[in-house]
């Protein structure tokens, strides 16, 4: 698949995904922006708002009867995080042309859509409809504490507010409960008409139809957007850690107890040089079930329920997250411990390489099978600054030396441990 | 292998019988990077009390379906999960009410893949030192989901519902039932279940459909077993078990499920019942109806609201729920819409809308490898034909949602699990 970024106009690009190898096609639009304090909660919650009614279908119904007529037109707001890049939007999946009953072409009434959506809101003296705020700010601030269901999310989240709360990246993507209730709705019309003026914006089209089709058909419907900007991608700053290490528990009346370690990289992110090999490395550490997380921490001493690793490459991080019974809680962090020590002093076979290196190019060859995981990786290119084919990536990962795995290893630095266990027992730490 | 084109979706399913009783479907998906084979049999949690061909009636524990899948995994040349690993894939394995199902994807190996699957899952090979150490993984695995509000509140809904069809119990067991599984009850279920005759592999993706066929050939037996029979309880009330049941748990808001007893209903018959009661749902609840207007805008629902039509064995239900401040006002709105729905009938051009949306959220299902094939293998299971669907939504009419509705939506029918934050009750 050959995937080209075109500029519309400066600070606004169409990425043009072209195959007929899926039955659907995928259109979104997304605002590129920093996460910052002020705005973070506005820009997480103006899509929810914006995808609640518009002039032309003012309520849900008539919205949803509208893509319904679409053959069940799916528009769902995106709120990502990239970095500290805060990336907010909507995704719309419509089915390929070709499987429409009545013959009808979809693609241009289904941008059409979009874009009012976008660009004719319901808006009332400057302000967005008061009912409209309250309502998806209450849920909004609904979505941020029910965070708390999933104990297993919850502590990686956890792990990540305490770790970075003085950096943007711990900032949550979905904002504050507390300022997603108090929206108000001037502000929240004021910030949009920011973002509309001055964001980087990226559209992306994959699917069957010519790509003159699709960019005349978004050069149309979008036209009032199209204005150039500045549009500079914002920077994320990489921390190589190195400090003392801190501890935190939460008590909760859960059965399970979760332990998740947060590393930073030593400034190993997105472009540098040993990136490949960090991949690797974390693979072989923790990041499949031939790792020596999951075969020793799990399988062989049977410590934890799940233990695994994964890596934000953007902010040159790794995360650890398990799930432990409280009594053993300190066995497993060291036995975690140990086994990154153990990749760190190149304590691994020529078959682990092998397998570990195999497992990431296998990842890689699977996202040609999935249009939203396409999607979100050549948005991470944009935010990233960087325009690498996964085929290219994946020529780097074969590339990797054991010496290389154990040398990214080395620069991977314990920086906080967060518990989560029962409101009964001793603290840890 | 027999080929059978379905030209409005542009695909092609092969199809092959082998003299073991195994089916065999294939879709060939050359445009795909990977390949996807599930290998799945007709057991899950509710097959707790069977009998082989004429023989006498054996009650297990629950949870043996479950536990039987982690322990498929052990084979002589150690774990499965490693050796395809370390051949470049994942494989994973889930076990639901009535399915147990174990796959994988890739981009390599395939047919060495293939083989050490259906070879992992035909021959089973575990001691009862191995059996007791998974114990402990299944206990935590279980504790989990104890500790899980959206297991907790569905397993209410099902005891609500329910007064003795084994829908009801949790897949996974207990604690406590699993205590009582050993290397032979194991081995005692893998002989009654996991038979090629009782069993379906499905496949998609760049793959050659002969040699899927030719590897099954190759790798599983050849011979035909007797046929199992489960019991699954003496057929249900009309009405619910229990109309309300809640329980308190450590979430920010409450959750709820309603669900609506319904009649069971099989083969081509069930899958039609299925179509129609997902739209019967869409007319009732969904985003376009008047009723989720109201409700959302009242703030009684919010995004996460959901619901759809589930079928097991001698049961069939809807369900409904998400987060809400009052549950039993959103189960007070259903009732009278649903009244309403039933006096008044469905509005012609919702219904309309309904069935264009639903057929096209069924082409879209269709761009996952692994939803085609699971779904591919529950329709075999289930004696349906998946992929007839365009065809059923031209002949599936109003008059039906309709009917479903004024005979499910009735309080009488109505079962509502709520779990309720702490600070609460």
């Amino acid at each position: 698949m050959n995937v080209v970024e075109k500029q519309l106009v400066p600070g606004i690009s169409l990425i043009l995904a072209g195959t007929d190898q899926f039955k659907t096609d995928l259109f979104s639009v997304t605002f590129v922006t920093p996460m910052a304090r002020e705005t973070v909660t506005a820009n997480a919650l103006v899509m929810d708002v914006l995808n609640r009614g518009s002039r032309q279908y003012p309520d849900i119904q008539s919205l949803s009867a509208a893509q319904d007529e679409l053959y069940g037109l799916t528009v769902t707001p995106a709120v990502r995080q990239k970095g500290e890049i805060q990336c907010v939007g909507l995704r719309a999946g419509l089915i390929d042309e070709g499987f429409a009953l009545d013959g009808a072409p979809l693609l241009e009434p289904a941008l059409d859509f979009v874009a009012q959506l976008l660009l004719d809101p319901l808006v009332e003296n400057g302000a967005f409809l008061p009912d409209y705020v309250a309502g998806e700010g209450a849920n909004l601030a609904d979505h941020i504490r029910g965070r708390i269901n999933d104990k297993r999310t919850y502590a990686s989240h956890r792990l990540i507010q305490l770790m970075c709360g003085e950096e943007a990246y711990g900032l949550d993507k979905y904002g504050f409960a507390a300022e997603a209730e108090g929206m108000d709705p001037g502000a929240l019309f004021r910030r949009y008409r920011a973002l509309l003026e001055e964001a980087r914006v990226v559209f992306y089209y994959s699917g069957a139809c010519a790509p003159e089709r699709v960019e005349a058909a978004v050069r149309r419907a979008f036209a009032p957007m199209l204005t150039p900007r500045a549009g500079d991608v914002p920077a994320t700053a990489v921390v190589a850690g190195g400090g003392e290490v801190r501890t935190w528990t939460d008590r909760m009346d859960v059965t399970q107890g979760k332990l998740a370690l947060g590393f930073r990289t030593g400034g190993i992110a997105a472009g540098h040089p040993l990136s490949a090999a960090l991949t690797v490395a974390n693979i072989m550490y923790g990041g499949s079930s031939n790792s020596k997380l999951f075969l020793n921490v799990r399988e062989r001493l049977s410590l934890c329920y799940y233990a695994s690793s994964g890596l934000d490459k953007l902010k040159g991080l790794m995360m650890v997250s398990s799930g432990v019974e409280f009594s053993q809680f300190q066995r497993a962090r060291e036995e975690i411990l140990a086994q990154l020590k153990a990749m760190q002093e190149g304590d691994f076979t020529p078959e682990e390489l092998r397998v570990g290196k195999q497992s990431a190019v296998s990842a890689w060859r699977s996202l040609q099978d999935s249009q939203g995981r396409t999607e979100d990786y050549w948005l991470g290119q944009v935010c990233a600054g960087t325009w690498e084919a996964p085929e290219s990536v994946m020529e780097k990962l074969e590339a990797v030396t054991a010496r290389q795995v154990a040398e990214a290893a080395r620069q991977v630095r314990l920086d906080t441990v967060y518990y989560l266990t029962g409101e009964e027992g001793e603290d840890h730490g | 292998m027999d080929k059978r084109e379905y030209p409005a979706l542009r695909e092609s399913v092969h199809h092959a019988v082998l003299e073991n009783g195994l089916h065999i479907y294939v879709v060939p998906r050359p445009k795909y990077g990977q390949q996807f084979a599930f290998f799945a049999t007709r057991y899950g949690g509710m097959n707790l009390r069977f009998r082989m061909g004429e023989g006498p009636w054996a009650d297990t524990p629950a949870g043996v379906a479950h536990f039987l899948e982690h322990k498929l995994f052990d084979t002589k040349e150690g774990n499965a999960l490693q050796i395809m690993a370390a051949n470049g894939v994942d494989p994973n394995a889930f076990t639901s009410s009535n399915i147990t199902g174990y796959y994988f994807e890739g981009s390599r190996g395939f047919e060495e893949n293939l083989r050490t699957l259906l070879t992992f899952v035909s021959q089973p090979y575990f001691t009862q030192q191995s059996v007791d150490k998974e114990q402990g993984i299944i206990a935590q695995e279980i504790r989990m989901g104890e500790d899980n509000p959206d297991q907790v509140v569905f397993y209410q809904l099902m005891d609500a519902l329910y007064a003795a069809n084994p829908i009801k119990v949790r897949v996974a067991g207990s604690v406590e039932s699993i205590g009582h599984i050993t290397a032979d009850t194991l081995y005692q279920c893998h002989g009654a279940f996991y038979h090629p005759g009782n069993m379906v592999l499905c496949v998609s993706g760049d793959v050659d459909p002969r040699r899927v066929e030719e590897l099954a050939r190759e790798v599983l037996p050849g011979g035909r077993a007797p046929g199992v029979e489960t019991d699954f309880g003496p057929p249900e009330p009309r009405e619910v078990s229990a109309p309300l049941l809640e329980r308190q748990m450590p979430v920010a808001v409450p959750l709820f499920e309603l669900g609506f007893k319904g009649d069971p209903a099989e083969g081509e018959a069930g899958f039609r019942q299925e179509l129609v009661a997902e739209l019967a749902c869409e007319v009732l609840l969904g985003a376009s109806s008047p009723l989720y207007s109201r409700l959302y805008e009242e703030g009684l629902i919010n995004s996460t609201f959901s619901y759809g039509y589930e079928a097991e064995p001698g049961c069939a239900f809807v369900a409904a729920g998400g987060e809400s401040k009052d549950p039993a006002a959103v189960r007070e709105a259903i009732w009278q819409e649903a009244a309403r729905l039933s006096r008044e009938g469905v509005d012609d051009g919702l219904w309309a809308r309904q069935k264009k949306a639903a057929y096209g959220g069924m082409v879209r299902r269709l761009n996952s490898l692994s939803n085609l094939c699971i779904d591919l293998a529950q329709s075999h299971f289930d004696g349906a034909d998946y992929l007839s669907f365009p065809q059923l939504y031209q002949q599936i009419e109003k008059k039906e949602a309709e009917a479903l509705i004024a005979s499910w939506c009735v309080p009488e029918r109505t079962a509502l699990s709520v779990v309720r934050p702490k600070e609460e009750l």
